[in-house]
């Protein structure tokens, strides 16, 4: 089936199997890797996406549900090749270890922020628990994620 | 975990819809997917097709009518979060939404979904069954309505054939003055109870109770009320003595299954604190 929708800004139109779900759209078909896939059945969060707006998880949508959508995975949270206020502050705060979760936890980090930029500990972690990390412990990507609050409430600024 | 191949359709009118569910038996719905989706992917279903409702109109509509609340199949747990007139409408609808799996997810399922694949854990389930609320299904021959408490018959079961798709749930009236709660308990934020309950009651003049409802969801093979505590409770006045008898009761009267994440005995207990924590929280508090 032909779908039309826009990764990070950009149109794209794809010609897919229905069951082919976006994270491996997005990685198997237009190459972009930086989505990863844990657990591929809703469990881990690795493979968080934003879908107009909203946290999502890449294997528990279908691409041809994203027909009109717009999509923003990791790659499209920096620009200029230069790290966004968020990845500066996982890296302050060593929020990443292997690296296998950082996508998600960014995404889904930069949907809540986006939204909520006020967001306390408490919220933050709620947001977060359904991203796994074997590595940090969690505690420096709530950190990190609390110090970047600050430019989203700069940008949010009118 | 591929799904196994199926055919895709996403039909502009509910009668298009039904009609592609009538002559496809093996035909699936899909609305925000997030519990078909991993069902497809383990390969537990392999459908001939899939009927995607996202473009029929009218069924993402949360209304607020004077006879109580009526969600539309294609409301988003986070469309409840984020109505703030749910806070008063309906306070233990509002409550357990914040508890149904993460983030991530409740921005995409709905709740037309979650009653039909009916997971005995699940929360909405729960809400319908203990508030009293009806499912209306349109089909082939039109549109009927269906007692929360008749419509799931088990687990991942309800009375929904093949060719009906979920409309709406209803919810009566909540009254201001209502005292409820609702608490859930699993080892992990987000994972699927393995045991709650969601309880409300109204007071007499005397401060007796009326009206008990006292649901469970988790500890049983479908959600259900527990009338003999709701016979325990009614036209008492709570006190820690009830609240104990109220504990001790529900234990007796859920039927838990057995498995890799719990035993019965210990869901048995579970519902058990969990009452005497939601009786108590209902009493000091009002609601939580």
């Amino acid at each position: 089936m032909r779908v039309s929708f826009r990764v990070n800004g950009d149109p794209v139109a794809v010609d897919v199997e229905p069951r082919l779900h976006l994270a491996d759209c997005l990685r198997d078909m237009l190459s972009l890797t930086g989505t990863h896939l844990g657990c591929e059945h809703g469990a881990c969060g690795a493979c968080t996406v934003i879908v107009d707006g909203a946290a999502v998880r890449a294997c528990l949508m279908l691409t041809v549900q994203t027909e009109g959508a717009s999509v923003v995975t990791v790659e499209g949270l920096s620009s200029d090749k230069a790290l966004s206020p968020l990845q500066t502050a996982f890296r302050k705060h060593h929020a990443l270890q292997c690296g296998f979760c950082t996508p998600g936890m960014l995404t889904t980090a930069h949907a809540l922020l986006t939204e909520e930029p006020d967001a306390d500990a408490d919220r933050i972690r709620s947001a977060l628990s359904g991203n796994l990390c074997r590595c940090t412990g969690y505690i420096p990507i709530v950190e990190a994620v609390l110090e970047a609050r600050a430019a989203y409430r700069k940008a949010n600024r009118p | 975990m591929k799904p196994a191949p199926f055919d895709y359709q996403a039909p502009d009118t509910l009668r298009e819809a039904i009609d592609l569910l009538a002559s496809n038996p093996e035909a699936f719905v899909i609305a925000g997917g997030q519990s078909l989706m991993p069902v497809l992917a383990f390969r537990l279903a392999t459908p001939s097709l899939l009927v995607d409702l996202r473009r029929l109109p009218g069924l993402g509509n949360i209304a607020v009518g004077d006879d109580g609340l009526s969600l539309g199949a294609l409301v988003r747990w986070r469309d409840i979060e984020d109505d703030q007139r749910l806070v008063a409408v309906h306070p233990l609808l509002h409550a357990a939404v914040a508890h149904i799996a993460h983030y991530q997810i409740r921005n995409r399922g709905t709740v037309g979904g979650s009653l039909a694949h009916a997971d005995p854990a699940a929360e909405l389930p729960g809400v319908a069954v203990t508030c009293e609320g009806e499912i209306t299904l349109f089909g082939p021959v039109g549109s009927r309505t269906v007692r929360a408490s008749d419509f799931f018959t088990g687990p991942l079961s309800t009375l929904r054939q093949p060719d009906e798709i979920i409309t709406e749930l209803h919810l009566p009236k909540w009254p201001s003055s209502r005292r409820w709660a609702f608490r859930k308990y699993a080892r992990r934020d987000g994972d699927f109870a393995l045991a709650g309950i969601l309880l409300f009651y109204d007071e007499d003049r005397q401060g007796a109770l009326s009206n008990a409802h006292i649901g469970v969801i988790g500890a049983c093979p479908r959600p259900h009320r527990l009338t003999a505590v709701e016979t325990l409770l009614n036209g008492h006045i709570i006190d820690d003595g009830l609240i104990r008898q109220a504990a001790a009761t529900a234990a007796e009267e859920v039927d838990p299954p057995d498995d890799l994440h719990g035993d019965a005995a210990y869901r048995r207990g579970l519902v058990a604190t969990l009452i005497a924590r939601g009786l108590r929280a209902a009493a000091q508090n009002g609601g939580a």
